[in-house]
């Protein structure tokens, strides 16, 4: 028997509505009732936080420099009188004072070295980026920005007058011992990784001790070891740089994270790629040049690029032992001068944005590169 | 390939040398490794005993029986500029010990709910609190110590003025005070109280679990809970001699005195620790819960469990397994990241021992100290997670 219909099928109800401005408000604001609760808590916390957070920041805010030019003390007494009166930020301060954030105490007519030096350790870190640039000829040309770096800050040569280290500061300083402390302690943590999967019990322990022992102490404990205790172990007659102390201490402690990362990498690479590359008949170093670090330095770069940025942050650690580095500049732009105590939050503000921009564009750096180099095939 | 069959009789590839072998190759390299690492070591050594005598500084820890001669702000237990450098230190552990032990408890709170509210569908919420996350992990730790100190001290009104949100509970640039409750007798009793309380209570939790395991009847456990406590607490009370006083803070002279004083410098480590600690544990907690396959929300809601019940009886132990190791290292961080408070002037034992070695110049001996205890703090942090990571790690067959 069959069922025939005469009359044509009643037509179903539109779909709803999924598209458009309505739909996005309704499953973004108010797609349940908790959902909207939560919106009229944050739109109210909102309401009461920004309008004052754009007035202070924008509308109030001083930007200008007031006062009669080279008068430094007539300047500041103006200025930060426009300021009070103003009632907003007193980006100003940034006005007067960005030379000495940016540079420390380096000398005002030399700036132009350190500023030349920022350029290039921050194009070299960009270009670093680059995948086309991976290539071993591209670590001679670090070697060579590296180079002139230091001969551009230090001086002492071609006619740059000479600028002790006890006068280098702000920016250069904290991307200088970035840069240095990534170099050193990439190979350095490689070989620890490497020692601590040897099959030599006292190579091994010997790594296992330092990496642990490292990891289990602040770094603050190291740098007072490397500015306390380092000068105590060296002969007498031997006296080494406090900047340089500063940057060994950070670079011990930055290679024990390097190993744990590195040997993350290492421990995700199947035992079939070691058997294949002995039955090879490759020796121990051409198995691991070849075969197994290009492997597992692939896997590690997201967590090594984390690594990188947390050395970034822990080198502002160095103010504690009294070295000028861009927090510690933007510390003492504000504390140091005494009409300018007030506007504390505009001086953090401008130390934050630096150290934010450069870890915010280093890690999203790193998700992107995750994404290029999934090959997918990572079981 | 005839002569190859020396020192153990591995196969060498060539001339069959005997540092060919691989065994005593190893040998050899371990050997002068180990030389190497001695004769650095002796080198090191020897140059400190010459620069220690040209300092007239004696090697030992003799000095930590000295009187110490400094005063700290921030004490858990008694102490004077009088007592000896031991007791200082003693006090400088505890410091750190008090503040990381509260910091995590309030960042694990506040990292999980901002962990499971990055996650939300609600615009607003999730980037809001995704602003909150990048700001904090982009932004070094001291910087944003820094910055909390100087709103605190410059910000705050002194003592004089003091902010007074609710009866007792004073805000200054000099802390914050809080009333407390008088240790006197009926302290105690109320304290025994509710320990009794306590106990029952958890012997009761202890109890309904055991019956849901093995019959499926599902007993109130909020409310006997709650309830036994109070009992418990009453109980306390009526037996004491019911004396209890508050003891609330005033002010005298220049400051407050009586009830908890909560130093600015506390306040501040603990703020910036919290803060900074939270936004990694939420990013953890965050993965760990996007880890949990999508077949496991469809199963729990096919199985007809609610939305809150399937979060927190399927979802949330699967993702623990995923949050607690990164988890571990963060509560490791805190602590490691509480010596932070020597720039800000808490007096954490990095602080209280720096002090030590300028005084004393006993460097080796201090910064010795410090890295034991917390390497033991450490040691003993990571054992403790493991055995918890173990028990809901995946039981596999």
């Amino acid at each position: 028997m069959a069922i025939i219909n005469s009359q044509p099928l009643p037509s179903r109800p539109a779909p709803v509505n999924n598209s458009g401005l309505i739909f996005w408000l309704r499953s973004n604001f108010f797609s349940s009732p908790l959902n909207t609760v939560l919106t009229a808590v944050c739109l109210y916390g909102l309401w009461q936080v920004l309008p004052g957070l754009v007035d202070w920041f924008f509308l109030s805010a001083t930007w200008a420099i007031y006062g009669p030019e080279g008068n430094a003390s007539e300047i500041t007494n103006q200025t930060v009188a426009a300021c009070k009166e103003a009632g907003g930020a007193c980006w100003s301060l940034i006005s007067v004072k960005h030379r000495f954030m940016l540079f420390g105490f380096y000398p005002q007519d030399e700036q132009w070295r350190p500023m030349v030096t920022c350029f290039l350790l921050v194009g070299m870190m960009m270009a670093s980026g680059i995948r086309r640039f991976w290539h071993p000829v591209f670590l001679l040309v670090w070697l060579a920005t590296l180079v002139v770096s230091f001969v551009l800050m230090a001086g002492g040569l071609f006619g740059l007058t000479e600028v002790p280290t006890s006068k280098w500061g702000g920016l250069p300083l904290t991307l200088g011992m970035a840069v240095l402390s990534v170099a050193f302690s990439l190979p350095f943590g490689i070989l620890l990784a490497l020692g601590r999967r040897s099959e030599m019990n006292f190579i091994r322990t010997l790594c296992i001790c330092y990496i642990e022992l490292i990891r289990a102490v602040p770094l603050i404990s190291i740098l007072f070891m490397a500015s306390f205790l380092l000068p105590l172990f060296m002969p007498e007659d031997l006296t080494i740089n406090k900047l340089l102390r500063a940057q060994i201490g950070i670079i011990l402690f930055a290679s024990a994270y390097m190993a744990e990362v590195i040997r993350g990498g290492l421990q995700a690479i199947p035992k079939g790629q070691y058997e294949a590359a002995d039955a090879m008949g490759l020796t121990y170093w051409q198995a691991t040049r070849k075969i197994i670090l290009p492997q597992a330095l692939k896997i590690s770069i997201p967590p090594i690029v984390s690594t990188i940025i947390g050395t970034f942050k822990d080198s502002s650690l160095v103010v504690i032992i009294g070295l000028f580095d861009v927090l510690n500049t933007v510390r003492i732009a504000f504390s140091a001068d005494p009409p300018w105590t007030p506007f504390y939050m505009e001086s953090y503000f401008v130390g934050a944005a630096v150290f934010f921009i450069f870890c915010f564009g280093m890690s999203h750096y790193s998700q992107w590169l995750e994404k290029q180099l999934d090959t997918g095939h990572k079981a | 390939m005839i002569n190859n069959s020396l020192a153990g009789g591995h196969a060498g590839r060539s001339t069959g040398r005997f540092w060919h072998d691989p065994a005593v190759r190893s040998l050899l390299i371990q050997a002068s490794a180990f030389l190497i690492i001695a004769a650095t070591a002796y080198y090191l050594v020897s140059n400190l005993v010459i620069n220690l005598n040209a300092r007239n500084i004696p090697i030992g820890l003799n000095f930590l029986s000295e009187r110490a001669g400094f005063d700290i702000g921030d004490t858990a237990i008694a102490y004077t500029a009088n007592d000896t450098y031991g007791r200082a230190l003693i006090v400088g552990v505890l410091n750190t010990l008090k503040v990381s032990l509260i910091a995590i408890a309030l960042a694990t709170v506040i990292g999980v709910i901002v962990g499971i509210a990055r996650l939300s569908q609600n615009f607003l919420v999730k980037n809001i609190t995704r602003i909150y996350v990048e700001y904090m992990r982009n932004v070094p730790l001291l910087l944003q110590l820094f910055f909390w100190y100087a709103l605190l001290t410059k910000a705050l009104p002194g003592a004089r003025d003091a902010l007074n949100p609710a009866a007792g509970v004073f805000l200054s640039n000099r802390g914050l005070f809080l009333p407390t409750l008088e240790t006197n007798t009926d302290f105690y009793y109320l304290m025994a109280g509710l320990f009794v309380g306590l106990a029952a209570a958890v012997f009761w939790a202890v109890r309904t679990k055991g019956i849901q395991k093995n019959s499926g009847r599902q007993l109130p456990v909020l409310l006997p809970v709650l309830g036994l406590l109070g009992i418990g607490g009453l109980l306390g009370w009526l037996l004491g001699p019911q004396n209890i006083v508050v003891d609330m803070p005033a002010l005298k002279g220049f400051n407050f005195k009586g009830g908890i004083e909560i130093t600015t410098e506390f306040l501040c480590l603990l703020l910036g620790l919290v803060t900074y600690t939270s936004a990694f544990i939420a990013e953890n907690v965050r993965s760990g819960i996007l880890s949990v396959n999508k077949g496991q929300h469809e199963a729990a809601s096919s199985l007809g469990l609610s939305p809150a019940r399937s979060q927190r009886l399927i979802i949330l132990p699967q993702a623990l397994r995923v949050i607690i190791p990164p988890t571990t290292s963060q509560y490791m961080n805190v602590i490691k990241n509480s010596s932070l408070g020597v720039a800000i002037g808490y007096p954490d034992l990095v602080s209280v021992a720096g002090t030590s070695l300028n005084q004393t110049g006993q460097a080796v001996e201090c910064i010795s100290l410090i890295m034991l205890v917390y390497l033991f703090t450490s040691l003993s942090t990571s054992l403790f997670m493991n055995w918890y990571n173990a028990r809901v790690a995946l039981a596999e067959r």
